[in-house]
């Protein structure tokens, strides 16, 4: 039983394992321009696993930042983490003691979050623990293959993977928003406001990670106020 | 400053916001609103995350769009997530071969 949800975990974290390494080799090419070595960057990746944070994080690098500095980019930018392991933990459940916890909480990347909830079965501790392990590797391969080798893939086939990343977002929120209203509801209203965020002055000075955040507070919070989910709902998502 | 400092304040911070909500919040949460609210989330957040960003992902709006309009036709279609991914990248590099022809 647990190796069989490990192997499960492992055939879904495949195709991000893939879309990973494409991205994490442009993190690794560009830590190496900007100064860093492979190995340097290679380290964020299998210590961070988030794509955002560790750019931003390499930038702040780069211009000799404060350490408190350091820290409260990464609380900013990845605050969205918060949200998306308190929906994790209630879909787990109880039963699932601290330790497993404490290593998916690890691997609770956007994408990874994205699969597990998008998992129709339970969500068991080997299938969490297996969706991770490819990430990872990716990831981490994906760094230092780019720190290593720089700018050896046409930059055109690298843009034309990170948009996997995008896709598979895309695979998750579609189908069950075009079997509930509400959920159509609440994707749209954090479209418009994602929008909003991107392109109205003064709005659009919030950095990228805080602007997902007050996005999805501002949408699920309205959603959940107009149209409250009953028990039976829930056990879909 | 060590480079070593600055990795570990990332990781640390990281982790810890990660890992905090997993562990404390573990008892089902009894208050309506905020399961509903959690129920929205994932929704909200990869959307939020999605659009516009994939539009300005690539080397032209064009061929962002072109991503984007694959990727909800596929999953619409039901399609698997490895199947509408790929597709999705495969519309960038159609579109922007098209567009470098284009341009000769």
């Amino acid at each position: 039983m647990g190796w069989k949800e490990f192997k499960a975990g492992l055939r879904g974290g495949a195709p991000v394992g893939v879309g990973y390494f494409s991205v994490s080799f442009g993190f690794g090419a560009m830590a190496v321009a900007q100064g860093l070595t492979a190995w340097m960057a290679s380290l964020i990746s299998v210590t961070n696993l988030t794509s955002a944070g560790q750019f931003a994080g390499l930038t702040l690098i780069v211009a000799s930042a404060s350490l408190w500095e350091m820290v409260l980019t990464q609380l900013v930018i990845n605050s969205r983490y918060a949200l998306m392991s308190l929906a994790l933990s209630q879909r787990m459940g109880e039963k699932i003691g601290v330790l497993p916890r404490l290593l998916v909480a690890f691997i609770n990347t956007d994408e990874i979050f994205a699969l597990a909830m998008a998992r129709k079965e339970p969500l068991t501790v080997p299938y969490m623990l297996g969706l991770g392990v490819l990430p990872i590797l990716g990831w981490t391969a994906g760094t230092l293959c780019g720190g290593l080798a720089g700018s050896a893939l046409p930059v055109s086939i690298r843009r034309a993977l990170g948009v996997m990343l995008y896709g598979m977002f895309i695979a998750v929120v579609v189908p069950p928003a075009r079997r509930e209203r509400n959920i159509l509801a609440a994707a749209a209203l954090a479209m418009g406001l994602s929008c909003l965020f991107t392109w109205a002055p003064v709005l659009k000075e919030l950095s990228e990670g805080l602007s997902i955040v007050v996005c999805t507070v501002a949408a699920a919070g309205l959603c959940a106020w107009l149209f409250p989910v009953r028990e039976e709902e829930e056990a879909e998502v | 400053m060590s480079i070593y400092a600055y990795i570990a304040a990332m990781a640390v911070t990281t982790y810890l916001i990660r890992a905090l909500p997993l562990t404390i919040f573990r008892k089902p949460i009894g208050s309506a609103f905020l399961r509903s609210f959690l129920h929205y989330v994932p929704y909200c957040c990869l959307t939020a995350m999605t659009f516009p960003a994939i539009l300005s992902s690539t080397a032209s709006l064009v061929s962002g769009a072109a991503a984007l309009v694959v990727a909800v036709f596929l999953a619409c279609r039901g399609k698997s997530l490895i199947v509408v991914a790929l597709s999705s990248s495969a519309a960038v590099l159609v579109t922007e071969w098209i567009q470098y022809l284009g341009n000769l």
